[in-house]
């Protein structure tokens, strides 16, 4: 028998027991009817080559592993960033279940939304009762500053109108009208979730700037961050970055407090967020940084139109983005990059060059979402490391133009090739024919590294499977030195695993 | 608040309702009720559409369906059919473990879409599911077989997905299984349960190509409504294995289409989860005479019964064989019991689970000594509330498709030492210093079904309950 009290085995060691092998083994050959070893060895290793690959590449209908989600998430994820904002789904409940869910593996903090549970009958009738009631019940039960709204595929197929409906239950009494209901339609069958961010955001700021006259002459910027898996300490990053320049800023969707509140006893539904007064005074703003441009475009669209100055960056990461970055700011601002953030610059330069042993001519393969995947390669390639396969499931033809264009900046980027629109399956069939060093991505890329043993350093959402990344910064010089050091940590330890194989280079000082 | 105030949880329950509109208070008022000893169920209204606005911890039908019924079955390519989300905050999230590669001749782990765009909106999506069944067929040629599981705009949009299996299958020789399962149907996961059974019954059962060359024993059993999370239905299957019964599928942990297309063969259905998969249950009872019964592998009390009740519908040497496996394995059970019970004893506990746990598990807990002060289900009908009196109390705290505000409420009010519930509701209740295990996941943890299963039960709430960090969240300085 293998359990015992005094040691107890639970699944990781457990199902390693004869008993338990002998279970599988009897269940397999009598029960299963599968394929037999030889076939399926004989497809795992056709799989692995390059016939196949030419396939995987070639399908235009079923995504397999794809490294995206639905437009509805990166909304929710915008609207969580402002102050006792209430997240509110208009469609089917389980969208709004998952959206919880999703967001709650990753950060290990709750996620509030509500959803207005549309049913059979919403969907011939339309959802307005639901919105009208739900509106109703949400206000009564939690008081909110505001309400933002956004939709899922059900609402989007049937035609619901926001707008109408909104002003149709606050005309019902469901909530007082001076309350802010800023909504966006959010279709999950266009785009992914970057385009959710834009959208609720560019929602968010016309019902606070819409009708309004823009007043200029104010330094002030804002910066809106976009969806960011490690934005609890991102966005700090920033917000210390600006105030050491002494820089007067908004940060348009602030998560950093909502995603990281304390256990003291209290939860709290609602904490920190961008103030409602803040979005108001955005409009007289000197200009708008985005920080990821496809979580902005149409954002920062808008935001011209007012006649702000906008710019965008691609989730700068490492040295010459982030000097790039705060460069703008104060070009902007008419600040100067003070001493204290030049330090920290050389301090960044300093542990590269500390490192270039090691770093130096590795060969990457990169996913994630479009600016992540371009500051990800860009930063690689300022520690000599060699960007390869760098794919993005929700890049467009822009993004791999743009990639490309990256890649040749470097002669670290002569073997890379962008990869828009491809899967995590597309990427297997890469890692399998041409074979990198590391894998940089999120929790999903588990799977790559089982079966090629390439190592996986985890540095964007999401991360189901470690714990508390978020919680340190991975922009500015300071979060250049937290990816820097997850990156080689990785390396030394797959040196030092490889190594004790023969026990030769098994070195004490590297 | 103890279990004798029975009128201070009523009015605990009057106060929370009172801060809904009347509308939705009059709604909820139903569903939420202090159990009284001795009546035939708990007096609570359940499967009924929630309150738009109020924060339903409910998922959908799709969840039920794919997430839970089809989504284990290991050697078939389940296709999220829709746009890219339902698929992908799903994909591996169950923790259903089945043995195979992933890829080549296992799919349980894999996020298959069809990744609708506007254009499959506006003109349809039923020729790009062909193109995605042919492009499946390139990539993965060892599968048994598909199942298309329908995402919301699939219903809205007047797809003829049934027209499509059907052809395809016969293309391929393949079973294809349509299964209707958008999420906007029905109240909660509930439908899609019911919905993947049916599906089950007429592309599966139905179409059985039989075993040719199958042979049958006395002692074939299928085990139904385990889906394997965290490894429970083999730490089930041993138990039943060690008896004298041949397990001859599992349903649908760790499954296979094999294993569902012969179960029309099994002298008897065991189900676990009784909510998900009683349909098919009462099918097979009616189209092949198998008849079916409900047993609990949840702590040594209800296993030992539920072995015993399991041989009772055997003959002696079955019956020998239970209590040779009660005899093996109580020993260390109690071994258990005596590390755990000291440190668990008097201990309470609220639930807030799926469609069977909240029953299920309350002996597991009462043999740890921790008593079940609240529960609940997200999805269970009038059946489920009346089997739950055969485990619960008079004044339990009931409380049917609870919104967050009103479980928040109840655990601020009764301070609990433990909540299992999900994953959810998890860190609103840690942030309120009251220990929590997700009982869907079983928190990264299980096995906890059998007594291999029970060990870890037991060890987790041990580290829930007990961990130093509960001590730490008042700061020394503020005034108690």
């Amino acid at each position: 028998m293998p359990q015992n009290a005094e040691k107890i085995k639970d699944h990781v060691s457990l199902f390693a027991e004869p008993e338990y092998k002998e279970l599988f083994e009897r269940k397999a050959t009598q029960f299963e009817c599968g394929h037999s070893p030889e076939t399926v060895a004989k497809q795992a290793d056709y799989t692995k080559g390059w016939e196949y690959r030419e396939k995987n590449l070639a399908r235009q209908a079923v995504v397999i592993n794809p490294a995206k989600a639905c437009q509805p998430l990166g909304a929710a994820f915008a609207a969580a960033g402002f102050e006792g904002t209430l997240v509110y789904t208009h469609g089917s409940q389980g969208c709004t279940a998952y959206f919880r869910s999703h967001l709650t593996r990753h950060f290990k903090e709750p996620t509030a939304i509500v959803s207005d549970s549309m049913t059979e009958d919403a969907a011939v009738f339309g959802g307005l009762n639901n919105m009208v009631e739900g509106l109703s019940n949400a206000y009564a039960l939690y008081k909110p500053k505001m309400i933002a709204v956004h939709t899922t595929c059900m609402a989007e197929v049937i035609g619901d109108d926001l707008h109408a409906f909104i002003q149709g239950a606050k005309d019902k009494g469901s909530l007082p009208q001076e309350i802010p209901v800023p909504f966006a339609h959010t279709p999950s069958f266009v785009g992914s979730h970057v385009v959710g961010y834009d959208l609720m955001v560019k929602g968010v700021l016309s019902n606070f700037w819409e009708g309004k006259t823009r007043t200029a002459g104010s330094s002030k910027i804002n910066l809106i961050p976009g969806f960011d898996g490690y934005a609890v300490a991102n966005v700090r990053e920033l917000k210390r970055m600006m105030d050491a320049m002494g820089v007067e800023y908004t940060v348009i969707s602030d998560v950093s407090d909502i995603f990281d509140t304390p256990t003291d006893g209290k939860y709290r539904m609602f904490d920190g967020g961008t103030k409602l007064e803040d979005v108001a005074a955005a409009l007289d703003a000197k200009a708008t940084i985005g920080m990821q441009r496809w979580c902005g475009e149409k954002t920062l669209d808008y935001v011209a139109k007012t006649g702000q100055e906008t710019a965008s960056f691609r989730y700068p990461l490492g040295v010459s983005a982030t000097d790039e970055f705060l460069m703008k700011v104060s070009e902007l601002t008419g600040k100067p990059i003070p001493a204290s953030l030049e330090l920290e610059r050389g301090r960044l330069v300093d542990a590269i060059a500390d490192s270039i042993q090691w770093t130096h001519g590795k060969t990457f393969a990169i996913y994630g979402d479009p600016d992540f995947v371009l500051g990800m390669s860009r930063f690689v390639m300022e520690m000599g490391g060699e960007p390869v396969h760098c794919l993005s499931t929700n890049g467009t033809k822009d993004w791999a133009a743009e990639m490309t264009d990256l890649l040749a900046t470097s002669p670290h980027g002569a073997g890379g090739k962008a990869w828009a629109a491809k899967d995590l399956w597309a990427m297997r069939s890469l890692i399998a024919t041409e074979p990198v060093d590391f894998v940089i991505g999120n929790s999903y890329g588990k799977y790559l590294e089982r079966e090629f043993g390439v190592p996986l350093i985890r540095l964007t959402f999401p991360i189901f499977d470690r714990h508390h990344h978020h919680r340190f910064p991975t922009m500015g010089y300071q979060g250049g030195l937290r990816v820097l050091v997850t990156i080689l940590d990785k390396i030394l330890d797959t040196m030092d695993v490889e190594s004790a194989k023969t026990g030769i280079s098994y070195d004490l000082v590297r | 608040m103890s279990l004798d105030d029975i009128e201070g949880r009523k009015a605990m329950i009057e106060e929370v309702l009172s801060e809904y509109p009347e509308k939705a208070r009059k709604k909820r008022a139903k569903h939420l009720n202090v159990y009284e000893e001795g009546k035939p169920d708990c007096g609570v209204k359940s499967n009924i559409k929630s309150v738009p606005g109020v924060m339903t911890i409910r998922g959908c039908a799709y969840a039920g369906a794919k997430g839970v019924v089809w989504g284990p079955i290991k050697d078939m390519v389940h296709i999220s059919h829709g746009p890219v989300g339902c698929g992908q905050y799903s994909w591996s999230q169950r923790r259903n473990y089945a043995t195979g590669q992933m890829g080549v001749d296992s799919w349980v782990t894999m996020q298959v879409t069809s990744d609708f765009q506007e254009r499959d909106i506006v003109f349809g999506g039923d020729k790009k599911l062909e193109l995605v069944i042919d492009e499946l067929e390139a990539m993965f040629p060892l599968s048994k077989g598909i199942s298309i599981q329908s995402e919301c705009p699939v219903g809205l949009i007047g797809d003829d997905i049934e027209a499509v299996a059907r052809k395809k299958a016969k293309e391929i020789d393949k079973v294809i299984v349509p299964v209707r399962c958008e999420g906007f149907r029905g109240v909660s996961q509930s439908l899609g349960h019911h919905i993947a059974n049916d599906c089950l019954r007429d592309w599966v059962l139905d179409k059985g190509k039989g075993e040719p060359g199958f042979e049958g024993t006395d002692y074939d059993v299928l085990i139904v409504g385990d889906y394997n999370i965290g490894g429970d239905a083999w730490a089930s299957r041993i138990l039943l294995e060690e008896m004298g019964l041949r397990v001859i599928g599992m349903w649908s942990g760790d499954g296979t289409l094999a294993e569902l297309e012969r179960g029309p063969k099994a002298k008897m259905n065991l189900i676990h989860c009784y909510r998900s998969m009683n349909y098919i249950c009462r099918h097979m009872e009616e189209k092949y005479g198998i008849p079916w019964l409900e047993y609990n592998f949840f702590g040594p009390t209800q296993i030992a019964k539920s072995l015993r009740n399991i041989a009772a519908q055997f003959d002696d040497k079955i019956k020998e064989g239970a209590e040779r496996v009660i005899a093996k394995y109580q020993p260390m059970a109690d071994a258990i019991l005596a590390k755990f019970k000291p440190r668990l004893e008097g201990k309470r506990a609220m639930l807030y689970v799926g469609g069977l746990r909240p029953r299920h598990v309350a002996d597991a807990y009462g043999d740890l000594g921790i008593e079940i002060i609240g529960t609940g289900y997200e999805f269970a009908h009038g059946d489920d509330y009346q089997r739950t009196t055969e485990y619960i109390k008079g004044g339990t705290l009931v409380y049917d498709d609870v919104s967050g505000f009103e479980l928040e409420r109840f655990i601020e009010k009764l301070r609990p030492d433990l909540v299992g519930s999900g994953i959810k509701e998890k860190y609103a209740v840690q942030k309120m210093g009251v220990a929590f295990r997700q009982l869907h996941s079983w928190d990264y943890s299980g096995p906890y079904h059998g007594y291999d299963g029970f060990a870890v039960f037991a060890r987790d709430m041990d580290l829930a309950i007990n961990s130093p960090v509960w001590s730490l969240h008042k700061a020394p300085w503020k005034a108690a």
